[in-house]
């Protein structure tokens, strides 16, 4: 059997119909071969549904990998540097894995659908290494990406629209969990995560329902302040939230062709997901040596003074010693300040560390340059308690 | 009787790019062809009337974005426009499209094979590693490295740096390389035959190898090392078939001063006390200069040109030595209308790519059996292109021209020397095996050019036909091009310089051999260099 040939420059989303309608300002980006919005009508009235009242994001390109089989949490052990072995059913887990030299191939998280059977969702593409470490394992690794459409919905009162739909219990959810619920003769499954640092869940479902649960979210949304947003949006609040992203902050390993341009997880802030004292992990051994000898590089969460967005900007010390660069950065209209990660040679990049970022605008054509002073934070930026809160909150 | 500074003979695009570099620099050049065109392998010719041909190379990639900007080609009319992408027709009637769209290129892999499709990006981060490690050196002249001169010392240190950054990993992956087979190291990367098959094309072409012969992995790095507007990889037309390139380096050459004269053919370079003294012509002319500078490749320069009294014995040994063996066939065709191939739409934008047939391994091994076995392929491994879908200057409205390399072509048959009969036996093959691919391939044809080794040899004078002057295999690169000893463009007798193909960095139409020596004469000389430096880290 020859499948057909497709020879779209992009590929539509399950949810397209409504996207495309609801995206007044026609701006699009290509996010994994899928035509997504940039935004739908307004970044600053979809980044207050976030942070104020409810969003709702196509998530369906973001790539799922569906593992299964009688060694498949070992198998997981292996591959990612994390504890896996306390996750339960229901349960979802923050990771990162990486190759044999220690190097970030990715972040992402790990459903636990079931007792042999996983999911693993990220923003790269990783079939190839899954298959490489599987060797020696009783396991399938299957590519569940077009199989399951996905929404984030995120906001404060995303829990009352989701009550509202008749999702019995579902502010019983904690964070982290997940669970299936009946939905248009089928199962929906709704687990409390997300990238914006707010309450929020992900609704996972069958592409033929998709046009069914945006319609039917919409309708009992309404009178909760819901509206679409577009990844500029996102882009703010998961910087507010702390998240770092692939290819945006770091290179990820399988991508980086000069020397020294990949990140370990102790690099990226994520040593806290790295426990050497599992017996075996992919790039262990190099990191139990990284530990020991100390890191290259640290990602540094920074408050800069003053209200120009320090996108692209070099940091200094007070001596005008090159320390790194910016990767992310964005002015936080909930924190009203002025937000950034750093990627900084070690050891800069601790708390108390005098950093200056040099950064340019512009007003009218004309460009201006400021040397400001740049604060390391840690931990999010943003976190509010009803991100937490169990049973989650109405607002 | 007139003196010139420099005599350049052959005016290939090497010749002519190191006769443009010389009259940039005031020097008196004469730049003499045998034929009465100019261009070498780099050529357009209407041999038909309303169509030209890019009669040998048809693509363009590996010219040097320096010197074309540094000789101001583009003001000299060049212009490059990039295609993307390639395709393979496959037996069971399917094809595999090979995007240059990344997303829809793992969409299209992922038909055959969901891995292969992730897999292809491990492929290209690798291969894009080994070229970022070879790119700075296409500008620069190879360390000697039994050598104690400083400048050899540090270049030595210069290469052994690039090594070193890379880490011992890669250091490690870049000896494999080096060395392994097309075949072998593709077999690190994917499952899927047809995409193996679709890759392995670049690691042969113009090379007597098979697909699992040692250092056919290089070949392929020779194909992906060049870019356009710093696409690295990537490749294009020149407007007007590949001939522009040659014309565009002529007018800059005419524009600094120099002279070119065709028709005119070298019998002897002239020696005399060790020192060069300038050409014999063929029919008597004798033309006098202190630099003679041969775009011929070493075989011809150091067996045909050059008595070999006047040689050191090594140098005639190796040039009988060097390995130049003829592997590849090309046919141009002139088409009445675009022709249709099997399963593709005609609005595909594959059908503006690299076309190929050979869906397997297996059949690729098999097509090298022929070659050894002294017949051209019976079942051919072609490469072909349509540019008159993009270049509005090569035919008529609504008619077009294809262009078909074609590999294994051997230089001489198991029967003896080529014939006209094999020759034309030679197209039909090729004709018969695109026909099994596109139905109304053969009804559109007006006017087919068919060039086995021999006439690449005869009329464009490779010898043997090898289209780089010399393969490309490990023994024969970097300081060992053309051989050990003379790899800095110098030759053994004084004023005499190699600035062809068969010197590093190697064939295609790059411009780097023709500028590597201009910038060797200038230092002889004792002149200030004019061949710029090569980009850096891009
Ligand atoms: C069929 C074919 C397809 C190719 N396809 C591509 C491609 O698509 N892209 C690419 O980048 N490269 C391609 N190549 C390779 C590339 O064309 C050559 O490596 C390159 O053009 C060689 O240039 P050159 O200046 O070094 O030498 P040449 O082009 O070989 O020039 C040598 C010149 O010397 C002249 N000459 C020979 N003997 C004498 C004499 N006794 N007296 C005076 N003049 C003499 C010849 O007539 C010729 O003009 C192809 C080559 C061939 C043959």
């Amino acid at each position: 059997m020859i499948r057909a040939h497709d020879d779209r420059r992009v590929l539509h989303t399950p949810f397209h119909s409504r996207v495309e309608a609801a995206c007044e300002i026609n701006e699009w980006e290509d996010w994994k071969g899928y035509t997504t919005p940039v935004a739908y009508t307004d970044v600053e009235l979809e980044y207050f549904a976030i942070r104020n009242s409810c969003g709702v994001f196509d998530l369906t390109p973001m790539t799922k990998y569906r593992i299964t089989g009688p060694d498949a949490g070992s198998y997981l052990d292996r591959l990612l540097t994390r504890n896996i072995a306390k996750l339960a059913i229901g349960q979802v887990m923050y990771a990162c894995w990486c190759n044999d030299a220690g190097q970030v191939l990715d972040d992402g998280t790990l459903f636990r659908l079931d007792d042999n059977v996983y999911r693993i969702c990220s923003q790269e593409r990783h079939l190839d290494w899954l298959l490489w470490s599987a060797m020696g394992f009783n396991v399938q690794i299957e590519d569940e990406t077009e199989a399951v459409a996905a929404l984030a919905f995120q906001g404060p009162t995303s829990c009352a629209v989701l009550k509202r739909m008749g999702f019995a219990g579902v502010e019983n959810l904690k964070p982290y969990r997940f669970d299936s619920f009946a939905f248009s003769q089928g199962e929906i499954l709704i687990s409390r995560t997300g990238f914006t640092g707010d309450l929020g869940y992900e609704l996972w479902v069958t592409p033929e329902v998709a046009e069914s649960l945006w319609d039917q979210l919409m309708a009992a949304g309404r009178d909760y302040g819901i509206r679409p947003f577009g990844g500029t949006a996102l882009g703010i609040a998961r910087i507010e939230a702390g998240f770092i992203q692939a290819g945006v902050d770091f290179v990820p390993a399988q991508d980086a062709v000069r020397t020294g341009r990949s990140r370990s997880p102790y690099e990226l802030g994520l040593g806290w997901l790295v426990h050497l004292k599992k017996s075996n992990f992919n790039g262990r051994k190099a990191l139990i040596e990284e530990k020991a000898n100390g890191s290259r590089h640290n990602l540094a969460r920074l408050l800069v003074e003053g209200n120009k967005p320090a996108n692209n900007s070099f940091i200094f010390d007070r001596k005008d010693n090159l320390l790194g660069t910016v990767t992310s950065a964005t002015w936080s209209p909930t924190t009203k300040s002025n937000l950034a990660f750093a990627s900084l040679d070690s050891p800069w990049g601790r708390p108390g560390d005098e950093l200056y970022a040099e950064i340019y605008y512009i007003r009218e054509l004309k460009w201006t340059r400021v040397i400001e002073r740049c604060h390391v934070v840690e931990g999010a930026f943003f976190d509010p308690k009803r991100r937490h809160a169990t049973p989650a909150w109405d607002f | 009787m007139k003196r010139y500074d420099a005599i350049v003979i052959g005016a290939g695009h090497n010749g002519l790019t190191n006769a443009a570099y010389l009259a940039k620099a005031g020097l008196d050049v004469l730049v003499v062809e045998r034929n009465p065109y100019i261009g070498g392998a780099t050529v357009s010719r209407e041999l038909y009337k309303g169509w030209l041909y890019s009669n040998c190379s048809y693509v363009c990639s590996l010219l040097r974005p320096e010197i074309a900007r540094d000789l101001e080609l583009p003001r000299h009319g060049l212009q490059v426009v990039p295609y993307g992408g390639g395709v393979t027709f496959m037996q069971n009637g399917d094809y595999f499209g090979n995007y240059a769209d990344h997303e829809r290129q793992h969409r299209e892999i992922a038909r055959h094979s969901q891995r292969d499709a992730n897999a292809y990006d491990r492929f290209q981060a690798d291969v894009t590693k080994q070229t970022r490690l070879i790119r700075p050196f296409l500008m620069r002249t190879p360390p000697d490295p039994t050598s104690f001169k400083p400048r050899d010392i540090k270049e030595l240190l210069y290469l052994a740096k690039a090594f070193t950054d890379l880490g011992e990993e890669t250091l490690a992956d870049t000896l494999r390389f080096w060395t392994m087979s097309i075949g072998d190291f593709l077999d690190e990367y994917f499952e899927t035959d047809v995409l193996k098959a679709h890759l392995a094309g670049s690691g042969i072409i113009g090379t007597a190898l098979g697909v699992y012969s040692p250092g056919t992995a290089y070949v392929l790095l020779h194909h992906y090392m060049g870019d356009v507007d710093g696409n690295i990889g990537a490749w294009g037309f020149a407007r007007g078939g590949m001939g522009a390139v040659a014309e565009a380096l002529a007018k800059a050459l005419q524009a600094y001063g120099g002279e070119i004269r065709v028709d005119a053919e070298v019998d002897q370079i002239i020696v005399a006390h060790g020192k060069v003294k300038g050409v014999a012509l063929v029919g008597g002319d004798e033309l006098h200069a202190d630099i003679v500078v041969s775009n011929l490749d070493p075989k011809r320069t150091f067996t045909r040109i050059m008595a070999a009294s006047d040689l050191p014995a090594d140098v005639v040994t190796k040039a009988k030595n060097f390995k130049i063996r003829g592997s590849s066939g090309k046919v141009n065709i002139a088409l009445d209308g675009l022709p249709t191939f099997h399963g593709l739409d005609r609005a595909s934008e594959l059908m503006i790519s690299d076309m190929h047939i050979i869906d397997s391994m297996e059949r690729m091994e098999r097509a090298y059996d022929d070659w050894k076995n002294g017949t051209w392929s019976q079942d051919p491994y072609v490469d072909m292109l349509i540019p008159t879908q993009v270049d509005p200057t090569m035919a008529p409205p609504g008619k077009h021209m294809m262009s078909i390399f074609v590999q294994y072509v051997p230089p001489t048959l198991a029967t003896g020397d080529w014939t006209d009969a094999d020759r034309d036996a030679f197209g039909k093959t090729v004709i018969d095996q695109i026909s099994k691919y596109s139905p109304d391939f053969k009804d559109l044809i007006l006017d087919a050019e068919i060039r086995t080794p021999r006439e690449l040899e005869d009329e464009v004078g490779l010898t043997e036909g090898n289209i780089f002057q010399g393969e490309l295999t490990f023994d024969q690169l970097l300081f060992n091009r053309p051989f050990p000893g003379y790899a800095q463009y110098r030759g053994p007798v004084r004023g005499m310089y190699l600035c062809g193909s068969g010197t590093h960095p190697g064939g295609g139409v790059m411009a780097a051999p023709g500028a590597n020596a201009a910038r060797e004469i200038f230092r002889d000389l004792r002149r200030p260099n004019l061949v710029p430096e090569a980009y850096a880290d891009d």
